[in-house]
């Protein structure tokens, strides 16, 4: 239809020849709407409809152009599945939150296909039978939560199962119009009567059953395995099957143009344990020698016992790591920043990630708040780092309080008393206003002011509140080079 | 008198590789030395502040600290816009990061590790000393001994980082394998023109001991945009200048 957009409003319907006479295979949804439906001759189609428009229906054209479209829905889940001869098949699970949930999900789908001239009906359903049943017979509800299935299903008629118009007619015959008339009979009856595929496709409905998706784009898992003739219990052993392991994966990602951010080994012991270690990198590699000196640090944890007769190793992170890397630093080589970010890697499996910080510039007058952890290892500041106003060397995480000697209002101490010492202000600078964060945090402002004493000594000290607020404070809050 | 100047050659020579064994690399690199230490650097052996190599800090009360860190940081800015980035490793860290911008780093460039004990420090100075991508690597734990020491001095020897020891409130001065020790200390701050207000810093730098070299004390200060050697002449008359406000 967007290649004949004058088809959009006319009746039209594609037909084969089939024994001998024309059959309507598809049918636009104004020729629907005129009583004409899959199956009819086109001769009494005509007659029903005489405007009626027929086109001939080209074979494997259904199967070409729902493959196009399943390439287009990788936009929405990276699993989807043809379901000839008129259904796609989507793996949605943990993708809908991205659109805002289920409905408005489901509703971007059949909005955005529904522009581009086709007439969809789209449901989401915890199982493949369930969601073609009710994408094609529902009536209510487009989403069936987890459990629902049942009830879904009881009022639709037994068509929605996707079984043979042999076994349907039978049912018909039998005056069984919905799946909830024959759903609680006895299995052997059924089965005896209608066969095992309604048997199966009821346990696939329901979820009894599972049923695989041929995916139009298979994701192969980053995964190699390495089974042992003799059960491994030294630890050369398992260092060399780390290794085998390890080139062979990086192997693979350095065909695909690809990096591992996380890996995780496991070892299958003889006694049906499973040993596993896992370690991450901050950025994407393919680097056996490092990735073998990370797992290296983590080696001493699996517990071989009787042996170890399978492992297996898994990228379940994998980014793309094209052949010129990001530069971290502006003049600094992409050698050397390899070789820090690899050193960190190994920081962060000794001593833990939540050690390692790197901090961005955050726009905040506040001094504990001007400055941002970065979110991610190569993350570049956005605005720059001040320089124009003076800043201590050290800051206390908690400022100190101290009492202070002031001659005039917003004047700075002349002396004040820090650990039970009395230090004497000779040079001064000051004050600068500080004004609380308020829509983050409640608080008076601040005003600092530098101070030098009479060893030379600078110190950062602030008053809480204004002067003539009688519960002001002052505070010493960090130490000048 | 050829046959003098000959002699002084070999001599000279034979410096040079006793000091390459001794690990004293910094004149065979054609890294760009430290500049602004003014006399100072002719404390150490040719004249050059030693990269490559271990300095230890010491310091006992939290301005010396911080003062310290200045002029590290000084030190440590030059080093890092000439490469790289910097590992700041502590166990109880104080720093507060924005400040180094107005030492010349940029704080981005530094990775903060905080680690809970001295044996973790130690176990991250070592590997990050041993790792030749960074400019330089920043300690500030208080306790090492003598072996834990030479491992530094090991890595740093292969990778010819720059490493820095900021040991605060040392139970005692034990000796180190480092190739020198410092103290530095605030002094009162210089102002243009004597004006009032707080100027810059301006620290009293003594150098305790220097392998090769000749220990003494000197007054530097941080200009804003790098370090300078206050000579005897021109902290006179900021003296002058001082009194006379």
């Amino acid at each position: 239809m967007a290649r004949f957009p004058e088809l959009r409003k006319v009746a039209f319907v594609l037909a084969a020849p089939e024994r001998g006479r024309m059959v309507v295979m598809a049918a636009s949804a104004l020729a629907e709407a005129a009583g004409i439906r899959t199956g009819m001759v086109v001769a009494d189609a005509k007659a029903v409809f005489p405007t009626l428009k027929v086109l001939d229906d080209k074979p494997e054209l259904a199967e070409k152009l729902l493959t196009a479209l399943g390439a287009w829905c990788l936009r929405y889940t990276p699993e989807v599945a043809v379901d000839l001869p008129d259904g796609l098949l989507l793996e949605v699970s943990g993708c809908a939150h991205l659109w805002g949930g289920d409905l408005p999900y489901l509703k971007d789908i059949t909005m955005k296909l529904r522009q581009k001239g086709y007439d969809v009906r789209a449901a989401m359903a915890p199982t493949i039978g369930s969601a073609w049943a009710v994408a094609r017979y529902g009536i209510s509800k487009a989403v069936i939560e987890a459990g629902g299935q049942m009830d879904a299903l009881l009022s639709l008629p037994p068509a929605a199962l996707r079984l043979d118009s042999a076994v349907l007619e039978r049912l018909d015959k039998l005056g069984l119009r919905t799946i909830g008339s024959f759903i609680n009979m006895p299995r052997p009856a059924l089965r005896r009567r209608f066969g095992q595929a309604l048997l199966t496709r009821l346990d696939q409905a329901l979820g009894l059953e599972t049923e695989p998706l041929q995916l139009i784009r298979p994701i192969e898992p980053y995964q190699e395995r390495l089974p042992c003739l003799e059960p491994i219990r030294t630890a050369t052993g398992i260092e060399i099957a780390v290794k085998k392991l390890l080139e062979a994966l990086c192997g693979r990602l350095e065909r695909e143009a690809k990096g591992l951010r996380s890996c995780m080994l496991k070892g299958y012991r003889i006694d049906g344990d499973i040993q596993q270690v896992a370690i991450g990198t901050n950025r994407p590699t393919r680097n056996v020698e490092h990735l073998y000196k990370l797992f290296e640090l983590k080696l001493g944890d699996i517990e071989p016992d009787l042996g170890i007769e399978l492992f297996l190793l898994e990228a379940p992170v994998v980014e793309a790591l094209p052949a010129t890397v990001e530069k971290l630093w502006h003049n600094g080589s992409g050698k050397d920043e390899t070789k820090v970010a690899e050193l960190l890697d190994r920081l962060a499996i000794k001593i833990g990630p939540s050690c390692i910080h790197r901090y961005l510039p955050d726009e905040h007058h506040w001094p504990e708040r001007s400055f941002k952890e970065a979110s991610f290892f190569s993350e570049k500041p956005a605005t720059g780092w001040r320089a124009d106003l003076p800043r201590p060397v050290q800051l206390l995480s908690d400022p100190v309080p101290i009492q202070v000697t002031v001659p005039l209002p917003d004047y700075p101490p002349i002396q004040f008393l820090y650990r039970d010492q009395l230090h004497k202000v000779r040079k001064a600078d000051g004050p600068e206003r500080i004004e609380q964060v308020w829509w983050l945090q409640d608080g008076l402002h601040r005003d600092y002011y530098i101070v030098e004493d009479e060893h030379g000594c600078r110190y950062w000290l602030f008053r809480l509140g204004h002067y003539d607020n009688e519960e002001h404070q002052w505070f010493l809050h960090g130490f000048f080079a | 008198m050829k046959a003098l100047a000959d002699k002084k050659e070999l001599i000279r020579g034979l410096q040079q590789q006793i000091l390459s064994m001794q690990g004293c690399h910094s004149v065979l690199d054609n890294s760009i030395p430290i500049t602004g230490l003014g006399s100072l650097s002719r404390a150490f052996p040719q004249n050059t502040f030693p990269l490559g190599a271990v300095h230890e800090f010491l310091s006992y009360s939290s301005p010396d600290a911080a003062a310290t860190n200045g002029f590290i940081t000084g030190i440590v800015g030059q080093l890092v816009r000439q490469s790289g980035a910097c590992l700041w490793i502590s166990t109880r860290r104080t720093v507060f990061p924005p400040a180094l911008k107005s030492f010349g780093i940029d704080p981005d460039r530094v990775v903060f590790i905080d680690v809970k004990c001295q044996r973790d420090a130690l176990w991250t100075m070592e590997e990050a000393l041993k790792c030749g991508g960074l400019a330089a690597v920043l300690g500030e734990f208080t306790e090492i001994n003598f072996t834990a020491s030479r491992r530094l001095q090991l890595a740093v020897e292969n990778s010819r980082v720059t490493g820095f020891i900021h040991r605060f409130q040392p139970r005692d001065e034990n000796t180190l394998a480092c190739v020198s020790r410092w103290r530095v200390r605030p002094l009162s701050s210089l102002t243009d023109d004597g004006l009032p207000g707080v100027g810059f810093a301006r620290w009293d730098v003594e150098l305790l001991k220097v392998r090769n070299g000749k220990p003494g004390r000197w007054q530097m200060a941080w200009t804003g945009a790098g370090l300078r050697e206050l000579n005897q002449r021109t902290a006179v008359t900021a003296m002058l200048s001082k009194e006379a406000v």
